[in-house]
This record gives C-alpha cells, sequence and structure tokens, in this order.
C-alpha cells in the first residue's frame, strides 16, 4: 500500500470511530430519555389535583416547526464544509442555532407562563412531576447541541473553520438530528397522547 | 521491573530511579490504556478490601443469637456500602479494566478509540467512589441523622423519600452511583468504538477472541440499561430535593415504578459482570487444555443471546409485589430460557477440556472450581425463577447464598484465574505456583463452607438484612459454620496479596508467552511496550499467535 492509500484509510478509520462513538452515546441517551417518557406515560392522567395537561398545556406550533427544520439547515452546512464551503457552512450553521434557540425562547415561555400563571411547578402534581424533567431534559440536550453549533459559528466567523473539520461538524449535525428525533417523540406523548 | 516502572525512560534519568512523584505523576496524567487498565483493577482490589471487610463484620454479628458487635443502625450501613461497593466499584471496574488492557491487545490496536475519555471515564468512578465513601464522615447533613447510607444497595422506595431518610447520607449514595455510572457509560461507548473499528489486519469479527466479543456484547448492553439507573436517580433526587412525587405514594407516585427502573438496570448489569467471567474462562480453559475451544460460533452466539434475552428478566426481582400471573409467568419463562445459552457455555468448556492434555496450573484450578461453583448457582437461579417457589424463599438467605454463589463462587474465581493467567503479561513476572496453590484452596473450601451452608438458614426462614435473631429459631449453627468459613477466605486473599507482592519483586521472570497462548495480547512483550506492538501482527485465524509460531500448520484451513 502507498502512503498516500494508509493515510486515507486512517481518516477513513477515524471518521469512523467517531461515528460509532456517537451512536453508543446516542444509544445510552434513547434509553435515558425511554425512562421519562415511559415513566410519563405510566402516570399520565394519575394526578391527584389540577392544574392537567388539557387545561394548560397548548401546541408549541411555531417551536417545533423551528426544531425540525434546523434539521435542513445542520445538514446543509455539515455537507457545505467538506466541500470547501466554509462561508455557507457557517452561514447554515448559524441559522440551525437561530432557529434553536428560538425554540428554547419558546420553552422558557411556556415554562414562565406554566409556573407563574398557572401555579403548575414540580410539586403541585404528578403532571409538574413528569413534565417538567422530560421537557427540562430535552432542553438541556438543545442547549448543549446550541453550545456546540455556536462554537462552530464562532469558529467559522474566525476563519478557524476549516474542510478537514467536516468529519466533527457531521457529528455535531448527527446530534442535533437526534435532538430533532426526541422532540418528535416528547411532542408525540405530552402535547398529543398527554392532552 | 514492576508495574510502577515507567513504559519511556528519558535519557537524562536512565540508570536511576526517578523520584516517586514523577511516577504518580506520570500516573496521573496517562491516557494509555494499559496504565488505566491496572488503575481499574487496583482500584477495583482496594475497595475489594474494603467491603470484604464490611462483609466480615456482618458475619461476625451473626455468627450466634443475640451477638451486639455492631449496633442495629451500622448493620445496615455495612449492608449497603458492602452490595453498593461490590456491584458498582469492585466489580464495575475489575471487567472493565481487564477489558481496557485487554481488548487493544487482543484486536491488534495500538489503543482504544478514544483515549483521553478513557482516562476521563477512570477518573469519574473513582471520584464517585470516593464520594460514596466520604459519607461515612460527610452523611450528617442538615437533620445529624445517618452516616453512611442505609438503604441497601437498591435502594427502594418510599423509605428513600426525605421523610424516612433525613439527612444526607441517601444523597451520597444517589450521586456517588450516578457519578461512577457516567465514567462507566464512557468506558462502554470507548469499547464499543474500538471493537468495531480499530481491528488490527485480518481481525474479522469472526476471528475476535471470545473474551473481545463479551466485552462488546458487554459494552452494548451497559449502554443500554446503565442511563435507566440515571435516570431512576435523578428522579430521587427531584423527588428528594426539588418535591418532585415521582415516587412518593401519597400523591399519587409509584414505589414499584422505583423497583421496575432499578432492575431493568440491576439484572442485566449480574450480566455485565458475569459475562467478562466467562469471557476469561473462554481464553483460560483451551490454552491449559492444549485444544481450541470448542464450538466458537456457538459461545459467541450464546454471549450475544445472553445479552439480549437479560434485558427481559429483570423483573423476577418482583415476584413478591404482586404483579399477577401474568407479568409472573413471562418473567419467570424469560428467567428460564436465558439459563439455555447459559448452560450451552458449560458444555462448550466441558468439552473443550475433555480429551484436552489438561495442565492445572492456578489459572485452570480457578476455571474448574468455578464449573462447579456455576452450576449450583445457575441451578438455584432457576430454582428462585419459579415464582411460587421465589414467594416462599423471597428476601431469604437462601436468595443471598444464590447471588453469591453467582458473584463470589463464579465471578471472583474467574477474576482470580485472570489475574494468574495475564498477571505474567501486565508485570512480566510470574505470580508463585505454590502460594496460587495455597489461595486457591483455602478459598475453594472457605468459600464453600459459608455459601453452601448459607442456603439452608434460607429455607429454614432466615429473611436477609436482620441484624441478630433469636436463639430457638435452628438458624445457629449454620450461620457459626457461615461465619466460620470467612477467615479460611480472608487468609487466602491475603495469601494472594502477599503473592503479587513478591512476585512483583522477586517472581520468575515471563517472557513474552509464558503459557504457550494464541491470542495476540502474547505476541508482544510483557509488559507491552505504550505502543503495544512494533508492527502490528496479521491475523488469519481465530488462533493468530499459533499461527505465527506454526506456520507449518496454519489454524485457517480448520475452521
Amino acid at each position: 500500500m502507498t502512503s498516500l492509500a494508509v493515510a486515507e484509510q486512517e481518516a477513513e478509520t477515524r471518521a469512523w470511530r467517531g461515528r460509532v462513538g456517537l451512536i453508543g452515546l446516542i444509544m445510552a441517551e434513547i434509553s435515558l430519555f425511554g425512562v421519562f417518557v415511559v415513566a410519563y406515560l405510566f402516570y399520565m392522567g394519575k394526578s391527584l389535583n389540577g392544574p392537567y395537561p388539557k387545561d394548560v398545556l397548548d401546541l408549541p406550533v411555531l417551536a417545533t416547526v423551528c426544531l425540525l427544520s434546523s434539521s435542513i439547515f445542520v445538514a446543509l452546512g455539515a455537507r457545505a464544509l467538506p466541500r470547501g464551503d466554509v462561508r455557507w457552512a457557517g452561514i447554515w450553521l448559524f441559522v440551525t442555532a437561530l432557529l434553536g434557540t428560538i425554540f428554547l425562547a419558546s420553552t422558557a415561555k411556556e415554562w414562565y407562563r406554566l409556573i407563574y400563571r398557572e401555579g403548575l411547578t414540580i410539586g403541585t402534581n404528578l403532571f409538574g412531576t413528569t413534565y417538567y424533567p422530560l421537557v427540562g431534559l430535552h432542553a438541556t440536550h438543545v442547549i448543549i447541541g446550541l453550545c456546540m453549533l455556536g462554537l462552530c459559528c464562532v469558529f467559522a466567523w474566525w476563519g478557524a473553520l476549516r474542510p478537514v473539520h467536516g468529519e466533527r461538524v457531521e457529528l455535531v449535525s448527527w446530534y442535533w438530528h437526534f435532538v430533532d428525533a426526541v422532540w418528535v417523540v416528547v411532542f408525540t406523548v405530552v402535547y398529543v397522547i398527554g392532552r | 521491573m514492576s508495574v510502577l516502572a515507567p513504559t519511556t525512560t528519558s535519557p537524562e534519568a536512565a540508570g536511576n530511579r526517578r523520584a516517586l512523584v514523577e511516577q504518580l505523576h506520570d500516573w496521573v496524567v496517562t491516557v494509555d490504556h494499559k496504565r488505566l487498565g491496572i488503575m481499574y483493577v487496583v482500584t477495583g482490589l482496594v475497595f475489594f478490601v474494603i467491603a470484604g471487610a464490611e462483609a466480615t463484620a456482618m458475619r461476625v454479628q451473626l455468627a450466634w443469637p443475640g451477638l451486639h458487635v455492631v449496633a442495629p443502625e451500622t448493620f445496615n450501613r455495612l449492608f449497603t456500602m458492602h452490595g453498593t461497593t461490590m456491584i458498582f466499584l469492585v466489580g464495575i471496574p475489575i471487567v472493565f479494566g481487564f477489558g481496557n488492557y485487554l481488548v487493544p491487545l487482543m484486536i491488534g490496536a495500538r489503543d482504544l478509540a478514544f483515549p483521553r475519555l478513557n482516562a476521563f471515564g477512570f477518573w469519574v468512578l473513582l471520584f464517585g467512589g470516593l464520594l460514596l465513601h466520604f459519607s461515612v464522615v460527610g452523611g450528617d447533613g442538615l437533620y445529624g441523622a445517618g452516616s453512611a447510607p442505609a438503604v441497601g444497595w437498591f435502594a427502594y422506595a418510599p423509605l428513600t423519600g426525605r421523610a424516612f431518610t433525613p439527612g444526607n447520607a441517601t444523597d451520597y449514595w444517589n450521586l456517588a452511583i450516578l457519578v461512577t455510572g457516567v465514567g462507566t457509560i464512557a468506558t462502554a461507548v470507548n469499547l464499543v468504538a474500538t471493537t468495531l473499528t480499530m481491528r488490527g489486519p485480518g481481525m474479522t469479527l469472526g476471528r475476535m477472541p471470545i473474551f473481545v466479543w463479551v466485552m462488546l456484547t458487554v459494552s452494548g448492553m451497559t449502554l443500554v440499561i446503565l442511563s435507566p439507573l440515571s435516570a431512576a436517580q435523578i428522579m430521587l433526587a427531584l423527588d428528594r430535593y426539588l418535591g418532585a412525587h415521582f415516587f412518593d405514594t401519597q400523591a399519587g407516585g409509584s414505589a414499584v415504578m422505583w423497583q421496575h427502573f432499578f432492575w431493568f438496570f440491576g439484572h442485566p448489569e449480574v450480566y455485565i459482570l458475569m459475562l467478562p467471567g466467562f469471557g476469561f474462562v473462554s481464553e483460560i480453559i483451551p490454552v491449559f487444555s492444549r485444544k481450541v475451544i470448542f464450538g466458537y460460533a456457538t459461545i459467541v452466539a450464546a454471549t450475544v443471546s445472553i445479552g439480549l434475552v437479560s434485558l427481559s428478566v429483570w423483573a423476577h426481582h418482583m415476584f413478591a409485589v404482586g404483579m399477577g400471573a401474568p407479568l409472573n409467568s413471562f418473567f419467570a419463562l424469560s428467567t428460564m430460557l436465558i439459563s439455555v445459552p447459559t448452560g450451552i457455555k458449560i458444555f462448550n468448556w466441558l468439552a473443550t477440556m475433555y480429551g484436552g492434555r489438561l495442565q492445572f496450573k492456578t489459572p485452570l484450578l480457578f476455571c474448574c472450581a468455578f464449573l462447579f461453583q456455576f452450576l449450583c448457582a445457575g441451578l438455584t437461579g432457576v430454582m428462585l425463577a419459579v415464582a411460587p417457589f421465589d414467594w416462599q424463599l423471597t428476601d431469604s438467605y437462601f436468595v443471598v447464598a444464590h447471588f453469591h454463589f453467582v458473584l463470589v463462587g463464579s465471578l471472583l474465581f474467574t477474576i482470580f484465574a485472570a489475574m494468574y493467567y495475564w498477571f505474567p503479561k501486565v508485570t512480566g513476572r510470574m505470580l508463585s505456583e505454590r502460594l496460587g496453590r495455597w489461595h486457591f484452596w483455602l478459598l475453594v473450601i472457605g468459600f464453600n463452607l459459608t455459601f453452601i451452608t448459607m442456603h439452608v438458614p434460607g429455607i429454614l426462614g432466615m429473611p436477609r438484612r436482620i441484624y441478630t435473631y433469636q436463639a430457638d429459631r435452628g438458624w445457629e449453627i449454620w450461620n457459626l459454620v457461615t461465619t466460620l468459613g470467612v477467615p479460611l477466605q480472608l487468609i487466602a486473599v491475603l495469601i494472594f496479596v502477599v503473592n503479587v507482592v513478591l512476585s512483583l519483586r522477586r517472581g520468575t521472570l515471563a517472557g513474552d508467552d509464558p503459557w504457550d497462548a494464541w491470542t495476540l495480547e502474547w505476541a508482544t512483550t510483557s509488559p507491552p511496550p505504550s505502543y503495544n506492538f512494533d508492527a502490528i501482527p496479521v491475523t488469519t485465524s481465530r488462533r493468530p499467535l499459533w499461527d505465527l509460531k506454526h506456520p507449518d500448520d496454519l489454524d485457517g484451513p480448520h475452521e
């Protein structure tokens, strides 16, 4: 094998190393979320007192549209980078982060309304007990994703992001897709079935 | 050359021993999978001594009716710390430590996929362990109640509620185990990525040593089952500190949910500990029988199916809860089902030994004892899988004897077999066979004296977790004999420690391949250099080192 071929093979192995590692992490995260989802479903309708989900929860349509569509932009960004299109990669990642921030703001607004206007806290009833940890766990993951996206944007701004970093940005995009997919489950459980 | 010998020596330090501080610094900053593996195992052994001392104190207290060696509250703390430490800080670090050390060597890799993540995993686990033990002095909390946690290793709700265990002791248990869980998940991610992406040339999945298959299975299971425990512990922390009601039955919460979450982790965890034991045995028995392993594919298939089926057996810990006939039947059947692949393995090991030229060195002795004791452990396991039988004996000393047959009689024996087998590779020196035999026989006699006997008071109705009992129950003599086995086991472990210390100083030099073995870790020097292999050997069969040693009689055509 020529040294070039060896180097190429090593780069390929390294890329898969990261991917398999991230898939492992995502598996662990899935069962983490799984338990909170099971707890939500198990305790659904067992609150001894109000407020109940059907009285206080609104469908977060805008937030959902923002978060789900952000998956498209992160994919565009992750694809632009290995092509050498650092400028557009930065722009797409910035759009992703922006949409994620809108989602987070919407969650914050909902929590503010629930806590201060509806008087629902984690200790009010079983709905509060299961709702805040599940949605909060997802929001925590959004925040982690936003930190990583934000770093990518800053690096792109500084010109430190280069096409060789493609596989790392790809992993960030995988993580972001996972956060989106979890929202589909959380949305279905909390806002569709649970309401 | 000791384990502490630096793997690289700078020119100016050559010839004279480097300062202790500098050596320690090397160990603290290392990202080498071999050093981290050694640190995992040493950490496990240190906690093993602590948890063993706790067990000894409990056995002394129970030796005769009405003794007052320890107070009732202390007894609760002892069994909680003993169980928690043995599972999370002895079993996990030792099996993952061996995985850390051996997997890259066995597959022909230079390190794990993420060396720094590996170091993170180890240190987080160590600090989790220290946090748990800090509770002994720091667990008083606001109310001055409690010191070490006293809620049992599975910390059932509602006992863990703030109303029933005030103070911070339970929170130490909760957070410490949460933290060690993070470290274990990091290591599991690492082992999966390493096994799947970093195998050397020719090392296909079908040629991997069985121990590597086992660690792959175990790491995959860890990813699926450890985070549910973390989730449940987050819920418990929310219950205790933010007033949530997950396990608070007065507000509609469910204490049984904790049991489900805990055992969904807790039972596969037993297999996470036990499967690596099977892996050790599957590596050691063929070498000392001078035969290839019988039914490689069957053992791998059985390993993976144990991993999968173990995800659906957890509620056999909960037959007495009142789940109803359908659930009880399901979990009874799935539990019996899992004994099938396990039984297959026993036949595989026996068939490997059958007709072999057996060399009864210490590792094989431990493996033989394992075969007998694991069979007993499995049989009482199938007995307890029968739900009505379990109703009779649940929470009795029969159950305690059963799982000690699994974790001591099987896991600990395989770990000692592995210690004797791989010690030459790790340190470059052999452990003494003579002391090894003393260690083995004392441990076998002591173990069986303690734990065969322990079944009987269980059948006679002695519940677990009682700190003393009345004299008229007919349990006295059995408890006395159970306790009499303890000193034999203590001496056995002491002999092992002496053996390690003496052999490190003046054991026979091992050379690269003292057992004439077949897997790749023996193809490099003992101890291996930090980069593991000068040139990574090419694998052409399941016994790559055999092929290298016997180029005229390759294994490949016979597979």
